[in-house]
């Protein structure tokens, strides 16, 4: 054994199993999500059942079965279930049942005993709508301003073609509701403030009366826009309501629905195992591109992941430049000293700082102090209404930055002194300066090194929540901080942020079985984000590694 | 005192050998038997100490480099003559505790002045180091890097000046399909000469060459020092080596230098076969260094 011990073997044993027992935690991570996270879109079956209710009576009900488990008898006992049989177990069932406006909850628990009578009708179908969740249960006609065109077997073929109208409408309405309407609002928005400047630059009251006038030419511009907007709106809104679907519940109660409320509908029992494959791929799809619904609980994470790409590559803009120059000063001309080391003792330990520290700063210094500077000097029309003077995108990213800054100087620090001095002597005694010397050759070798801080920069700034809840960050942004008007990136806007949505969907929401498979699914996305965005970075550093390679490296 | 070499039989076959090849080479030059006093004078070392800290590195260094001629100086390590190169173009302004004293004129003008422009006197005074020191660019740009800094744009000046400068590295032949590529892809004798071309590039007065070849092959060095020989014409050379063969081969004049003391310093023929200081003659011969 003490032969064995000297061998060295046991040491070898246990630097494995320590690699062994991390590999096993990152898979039993991804997989987790992978799991429970892509299981969502896949198109469950609906089966009908036959369910005892408390009181003694029966009920239908049209359901998918979310997931089974065995509870106790005491604690059935506790929550004041009648048990006869003496079972020390009992399994029961997670039904989502849907319709929310018949049943005020779309999730119920039945045990297992309650259930009678399993199947699986071929016409159940799933509505997906705008509002109150799913509907589950049978279609029974298509009305057309309450004629009825489709029954039967041809409502199906008729109804998928009518959704599709509809959603074209509905995209029509939202386009001109954010695009255009949005610009209009904006030029109202503008002249007020202008108004207001010239209020508060003390204009006589001749000045403000021409300008008065002038903008009451622009604003009546405006208004006939509008006015022909709203009337093109009421058209749409009008057609959008032409047609609507008269469904029956599983109990038979009938419940018409306006196809402008529907997303999507489709019949689970009757797909085959390729037209589900296709449903999973469409649903993830709109997962990715659609805004979210009923208090994110329903539809995508577009702007969450939107928000984050954005904020990430501001934040990399920001932190990129600042970290390599200081890094270079502290490197390359500060006078190497006790002074200099406390300086890079600091900085090294602002990386240890808890993030939401950075938030607490960011909060009171950038935006109240910073932000409401700034709204003094430049947009003092608009106050009291702030406009830098609140949590933003700007804030946001830059607190990231100063977070993520302490990574990047040490980095680029390495990397400087990493090129060997012999490539800096040739290039001075070729009459080079310091400084020509510095940027044209030390600097460009060091870019890989730079690069690898933006990497690490990046994996960290993506996956903070903490300090952006404070300056920035929201549970529902209503617009993209990139759009059509100028200055096209508003920086000054609230935005939406993946970690968060997590959070939020996790935490704060109103339906906790519904948004648990979301909130897999957008821990999901954004792993998957973090790893294309290194990636993305990577792949940049190899490419520079390669056309500077030297031999140092 | 470094350490004395492993057998005494074996460093006479050695100076046997620097004899025979010296004979060889003035057989090829008839401009032999140089007389130092009748040069013309490029590089004039007046009273010059250098310190590191408070250590003395050069004591009261007094000579002439003489123009278009090869210089050479050797001594064991540790001996400034390497300290005494880098003061030529000023390279040791580089180290915060080195401090000098005396003066070093070139072509009567004190290098140490303070109105001198240190870049402006790198560009005429150009040096190559030890360990071949391409920068981390094609072979291309690392010719066409002095004149670059310098402000040259003009693609038709820049082509012609990197053919001229490679072809009078002689590595023309060798590069000129590839001059856009890294020049890592080199090799090291192939880096050494093109670090000799980006020197000469910018026409400078005189070279200094840091034993350029000693981290190089046989091969490479003779190549390195072909290429010596045919740069004396335009250039004046100043190259430290602990080759003694090789400061036999290449120069013209060498000097031999001992704990910052500068021993003996006259015509290299001179030097190895009749110097007048034992010193000189003992190190010559491998009884110490």
């Amino acid at each position: 054994m003490r032969a064995w011990f000297k061998t060295g073997t046991p040491w070898i044993w246990l630097n494995a199993g320590a690699i062994a027992l991390c590999l096993v935690m990152v898979i039993g991570v991804l997989g987790l999500i992978l799991v429970q996270g892509g299981s969502h879109f896949w198109p469950g079956n609906l089966q009908t059942v036959q369910a005892k209710q408390p009181d003694g009576s029966e009920k239908m009900l049209l359901a998918e079965l979310v997931r089974t488990e065995e509870v106790s008898a005491a604690v059935l006992k506790d929550s004041g279930v009648k048990l006869d049989d003496g079972q020390l177990v009992y399994p029961r069932h997670l039904l989502k049942v849907g319709n929310r406006d018949l049943y005020g909850r779309d999730f119920a628990w039945f045990l297992d005993r309650d259930l009678a009578n399993w199947q699986q009708p071929q016409n159940a179908t799933v509505i997906e709508r705008r509002e109150w969740g799913h509907f589950f249960g049978f279609p029974q006609k298509l009305l057309q301003q309450d004629k009825v065109v489709a029954e039967g077997d041809a409502l199906w073929a008729e109804l998928e073609l009518r959704i599709d109208r509809a959603n074209d409408i509905h995209d029509a309405i939202s386009a001109i509701e954010k695009t255009d309407i949005g610009r209009i609002n904006k030029g109202l928005e503008k002249l007020r403030l202008e108004k207001r400047k010239l209020e508060l630059a003390g204009a006589t009251a001749e000045q403000l009366s021409a300008y008065e006038q002038q903008a009451a030419q622009d604003r009546a511009e405006l208004d006939a826009q509008y006015a022909q907007l709203q009337q093109q709106l009421d058209a749409l809104n009008a057609d959008a309501k032409r047609d609507s679907l008269v469904m029956t519940s599983a109990e038979g109660t009938e419940m018409t629905i306006s196809l402008s409320n529907i997303v999507h509908a489709h019949q689970p029992n009757a797909m085959n195992t390729l037209q589900k494959v296709g449903h999973y791929g469409f649903a993830l799809w709109s997962f990715l591109v659609d805004d979210p619904r009923e208090a994110n609980t329903e539809g995508g994470i577009f702007p969450a992941i939107f928000g984050t790409v954005t904020m990430v590559i501001l934040m990399s803009i920001i932190v990129t430049p600042f970290g390599v120059l200081a890094a270079i000063y502290l490197r390359e001309y500060a006078k190497q000293g006790t002074v200099l080391k406390i300086i890079r003792i600091s900085v090294y330990n602002l990386a240890g700082v808890p993030s939401i520290v950075y938030g607490v700063f960011g909060l009171g210094f950038f935006v109240y102090i910073l932000g409401g500077n700034i709204d003094q000097l430049f947009y003092a029309e608009s106050l009291p209404s702030p406009t830098f003077g609140t949590p933003g995108l700007f804030w946001a990213s830059l607190t990231l930055a100063l977070l993520t800054l302490p990574v990047v100087i040490v980095s680029t620090e390495e990397g400087l002194s990493r090129i060997p001095s012999t490539i800096r002597m040739g290039s001075l005694a070729l009459g080079a300066t310091k400084s020509e010397t510095l940027w044209k050759v030390v600097v460009p070798l060091a870019t890989p090194a730079m690069m690898t801080g933006l990497i690490l920069a990046i994996a960290r700034a993506a996956g903070e929540v903490a300090p952006l809840m404070l300056v920035g960050v929201v549970k529902l942004a209503p617009t993209l901080p990139v759009d059509g008007n100028f200055p096209f990136v508003h920086l000054d806007q609230k935005i939406m942020h993946l970690g968060f949505h997590v959070y939020d969907v996790g935490f704060q929401s109103p339906n906790v079985e519904a948004s648990r498979p979301l909130l897999y699914a957008t821990a999901l996305v954004l792993v998957v984000l973090i790893v294309v965005l290194n990636m993305a970075a990577i792949q940049l550093r190899n490419r520079l590694r390669e056309k500077y390679r030297s031999e140092s490296d | 005192m470094p350490p004395a070499p492993a057998g005494a039989t074996a460093t006479r076959i050695k100076f046997e050998r620097v004899n025979e090849t010296m004979s060889q080479q003035q057989l090829q030059n008839s401009t032999s038997d140089l007389i130092l006093a009748d040069e013309k004078v490029k590089l004039t070392v007046n009273n010059l100490n250098l310190y590191y800290a408070d250590a003395r590195a050069l004591n009261g260094i007094n000579m002439t480099i003489p123009e278009k001629r090869v210089t050479a100086f050797i001594g064991p390590s540790g001996c400034g003559k390497s300290t005494l190169l880098r003061c030529f173009n000023r390279m040791n302004d580089l180290v915060d505790i080195c401090r000098i004293e005396g003066e070093i004129l070139m072509d009567g003008q004190n290098i140490y002045a303070p109105s001198v422009d240190v870049s402006e006197l790198r560009r005429s005074v150009g040096m190559v180091f030890q360990k071949p020191n391409p920068f981390p660019k094609t072979i291309y740009e690392n010719v066409a890097y002095g004149l670059r800094l310098q402000g040259v744009k003009d693609k038709r000046v820049l082509d012609e000046v990197v053919e001229t400068s490679l072809k009078g590295a002689a590595l023309w032949n060798e590069v000129k399909d590839r001059l856009h590529d890294n020049a890592f892809g080199l090799s090291g004798g192939q880096q050494q000469r093109l670090v000799i071309a980006r020197a000469i590039a910018i026409e400078p007065e005189v070279l200094l060459l840091d034993e350029p070849a000693s981290a190089l092959d046989p091969i490479s060095t003779l190549k390195i020092e072909e290429l010596i020989y045919e740069l004396k014409d335009r250039y004046t050379i100043v190259i430290v080596t602990h080759n003694m063969q090789q400061a036999a081969r290449v120069s013209d004049y060498t000097a031999f230098m001992y704990m910052g003391d500068l021993i003996e310093f006259d015509a290299t023929n001179k030097m190895f076969t009749n110097p007048s200081e034992q010193q000189t003659e003992d190190y010559i011969t491998g009884r110490f260094g």
